[in-house]
């Protein structure tokens, strides 16, 4: 600790530079926090995926429907606690850009969601109302729909059977933790059953919440068993499984995120910080022989220009990650299919992680260099 | 004027050639705006790729309709009876009295990725006799063409590169589909390779679609016929269609990604642009401080002040142009061509591209990169402008 001032010295010697230094880091880090956050909305939610969630859907493909009488079959079969079917309605908000997912649901399915908070009068309402919906609060500020609004949807799939607008009434606003969506727009079944042109009593999907995750994959077999060689053959798995499918449709942007996060951190972290140091050390050459004179070990010294520069790569990024993540809170990708928009305390901790280890790795050299010195090489070099 | 020109040339000729005396703070510079350059033109050709496979599928004399309030083929629906008018609108191109539209069926398959064996929607598209004289640039290079009234499929050349299942002669069955793989098209590297295509009537009964289709392609007398095609489709009373000019349909399908991959792209070049103008600066400085002497000894010796400002800018911009040239080529060489797949929001479909290191971005690249060195250069070389000859010549 009695060595601070000493590095704090260090550090102010060239203001000009290290200034840049730490913009330089403070940059990288900022970087790193937007390709997290770009990461985190590619992977769509598959981190807080339900491990007790399974969805069955139709074998061949998502878009093809399956039919309601399921719904019975499935309840029946042993393990699954409970049942819930949704379609995918499309649609689209005053303007064709305006698109976010409106599905078409079962009465009680809010209660395979336990992550979206919904107060329980509202529930009551959308109960007793057939044209009644429930939105996601993210939609709801967005459009700046009330509870009790009347809002018209345009027909993207499902045409009614007149015109080409759906009605609804917003009875309800969910919330939820940050990372759950809450862009959605959910009605009743029944509703859109009733008012489409054909393809009644079909649904999308099933989710279905079991006794014990541990046991899905068996749970899911005999269910894909049971409507094998029907005409709607199924495919079940894991709520997670199932993102994860469409993350992989998207494709690899893990590799991609990481690729450019290595060319970031090397061109403006490690470079920057080693160049830095590397010239410091120079300039310092027979200072740092004094200071051996003066009955420094090796390892101090060692330790001193490690720390300084450590110091440095912490104080830059610290701050680069603090700056995303305040910034994160408030914003959003404006985009209809990425509607998750955050940074995870994992990914944090791996930036302070990161931090640390490249500042070591900047320093190392540099840090070698002022041990080896040999005092009486060092004065004379002045 | 010509003194000070022959000047500036001399002093900023001796600071690019004494570049290699500073050579590991250069270094600095020189491969952060690299970076910078790479990630740019790589992040950005991936936009590019994706952009032409899906434009440059559209030709200005074909047009797309679809049941009106429909985003895409998927979620468009027209009954048969439909599909029979929409042949008879004028401004088609008939050949032999033939009109040359081929009312489509498109649905989805999932077949696995080659790279990572995952499952992808793949489009399998229904078409009619027709279709192939509609887009005229398909063509079929391996095997033949299926028999109409057969099981039998064609695949596209990017399909039958990225996905499992559907090699030539193979059998795919998918529920209850079961096709033939017969040949392999090629459509100019657009987005027509991502799909399988096969007879629309076996479409039609295996996924029990009755007499109906979801969009009908049409092929004009000529581009300027599309407004008399529209107009006497979207009057009618019996229709309730929407018509597009299919290389307006293939833009607004694309718009999505597109710009999604462009925001996320120029977000991270000018995030790095910035802490790379940082870099540079930082080389500058040093180059200048540690040319401190030389600098005051050309001032005392009758150089202007112009001169000088120039020197230091002109060894940035020559810093940044190296930089840019080699990032701009190791994208080039790394990235232009890699062939890949991904899942179009807007379709929810797969579409096949290669990365695109066009021209224009490499450009846009190089000029990005002298902008990163005259920003980066600018507040040094107004200091060793500014420095005061006496006390310069006096520090060590």
């Amino acid at each position: 600790m009695k060595y601070l001032p000493l590095i704090w010295r260090n550090l102010l010697r060239r203001k000009v530079r290290t200034i840049f230094t730490l913009a330089s880091v403070f940059i990288a880090f900022v970087l790193y926090g937007f390709l997290m956050v770009v990461q985190n909305a590619f992977s769509m939610g598959v981190d807080v995926a339900g491990a007790d969630r399974l969805v069955l859907m139709h074998k061949v493909s998502l878009i093809q429907l399956l039919p309601i009488s399921y719904a019975d079959k499935i309840r029946s079969t042993q393990g699954v606690a409970h049942v819930g079917y949704s379609t995918w309605f499309g649609g689209t908000y005053q303007d064709k850009a305006n698109q976010f997912a409106v599905m078409a649901v079962d009465n009680d399915y809010f209660q395979l969601y336990p992550e979206a908070r919904v107060p329980a009068d509202q529930v009551k309402t959308w109960l007793a109302d057939r044209q009644g919906a429930i939105v996601g609060r993210a939609s709801a500020d967005k459009y700046g729909w009330k509870v009790g609004d009347k809002v018209p949807i345009q027909a993207t799939i499902w045409v009614p059977k007149q015109g080409n607008t759906w009605f609804f009434n917003v009875d309800g606003i969910y919330d939820a933790e940050k990372g759950f969506d809450t862009t959605n727009f959910f009605f009743h079944y029944e509703y859109l059953d009733e008012n489409r042109r054909g393809a009644y009593g079909q649904v999308g999907w099933y989710v279905l919440r079991i006794d014990d995750p541990s046991h899905a994959a068996e749970i899911g077999a005999r269910l894909d068993a049971q409507f094998a060689n029907s005409s709607a053959e199924t495919k079940t798995s894991t709520e997670k499984q199932f993102l994860q499918g469409f993350v992989n449709q998207v494709g690899n942007i893990k590799a991609i995120i990481v690729s450019i996060l290595a060319a970031v951190l090397f061109t403006l972290f490690l470079l920057v910080l080693a160049n830095t140091m590397a010239q410091s050390v120079r300039e310092r050459t027979s200072e740092l022989a004094v200071l051996k004179t003066l009955g420094f070990s090796n390892g101090l010294v060692l330790g001193l220009v490690l720390v300084e520069s450590m110091f440095l790569a912490l104080l830059g990024g610290g701050l680069g990650l603090a700056i995303t993540y305040f910034a994160v809170e408030g914003g959003s990708f404006n985009n209809a299919f990425l509607p998750v928009f955050i940074m995870r305390s994992r990914d944090i901790v791996i930036g302070l992680l990161l931090c640390c280890a490249l500042g070591i790795v900047a320093g190392a050299w540099p840090a070698t260099t002022a041990m080896r010195l040999r005092i009486t090489d060092a004065l004379r070099r002045t | 004027m010509l003194r000070w020109l022959s000047q500036t040339l001399a002093v900023s000729a001796l600071s690019v050639r004494t570049i290699p005396q500073r050579a590991s703070s250069s270094a600095v510079a020189m491969v952060g705006i690299a970076g910078v350059v790479i990630v740019f033109v790589a992040v950005l050709s991936i936009g590019e790729g994706f952009r032409a496979a899906m434009q440059d599928a559209g030709a200005p004399d074909r047009a797309v309709v679809m049941r009106a309030g429909a985003d895409s083929e998927m979620t468009s629906g027209l009954p048969g009876s439909n599909a029979d008018l929409i042949k008879e609108a004028p401004g088609l191109l008939r050949v032999n009295n033939r009109p040359m539209a081929s009312a489509e069926l498109y649905v989805l398959v999932d077949l696995n990725k080659r790279s990572t064996g995952t499952a992808a929607n793949v489009p399998l598209r229904g078409i009619e006799p027709e279709a192939l004289q509609v887009r005229n640039e398909v063509k079929i290079i391996d095997g033949r063409m299926f028999q109409f009234g057969t099981n039998e499929a064609v695949v596209g050349r990017a399909a039958n590169r990225q996905f499992t299942g559907v090699d030539l002669g193979s059998a795919f069955t998918s529920g209850n589909l079961k096709l033939r793989i017969v040949g392999i098209f090629e459509s100019n590297g657009t987005v027509g390779e991502t799909e399988i295509w096969c007879d629309s009537r076996l479409i039609q009964g295996i996924y029990e679609r009755g007499n109906s289709y979801q969009s009908v392609l049409a092929r004009l007398d000529s581009p300027a016929s599309f407004d008399t095609f529209k107009n006497w489709l979207t009057t009618n009373p019996q229709l309730n269609v929407q018509v597009r000019r299919e290389s307006e349909f293939y833009a607004q399908q694309s718009q999505v990604m597109s710009s999604l991959i462009r925001g996320i792209g120029y977000t991270i070049a000018v995030l790095m642009g910035i802490g790379a103008v940082f870099g540079a600066i930082l080389t500058m400085y040093t180059a200048v401080s540690s040319r401190t002497r030389e600098i005051a000894t050309l001032r005392a010796l009758g150089f202007n002040t112009g001169s000088v400002l120039i020197s230091v800018l002109a060894e940035s911009l020559a810093l940044a142009a190296v930089g840019g040239l080699i990032g701009g080529l190791t994208a080039y060489v790394a990235f232009n061509g890699y062939q890949t797949s991904t899942m179009n929001f807007q379709t929810f479909s797969q579409v096949a591209f290669a990365f695109a290191v066009t021209r224009s971005l490499l450009i846009q690249g190089l000029s990005y990169a002298l902008a990163m060195g005259l920003v980066g250069g600018l507040m040094p070389a107004i200091k060793a402008a500014r420095l005061p000859i006496a006390t310069a010549l006096r520090e060590l």
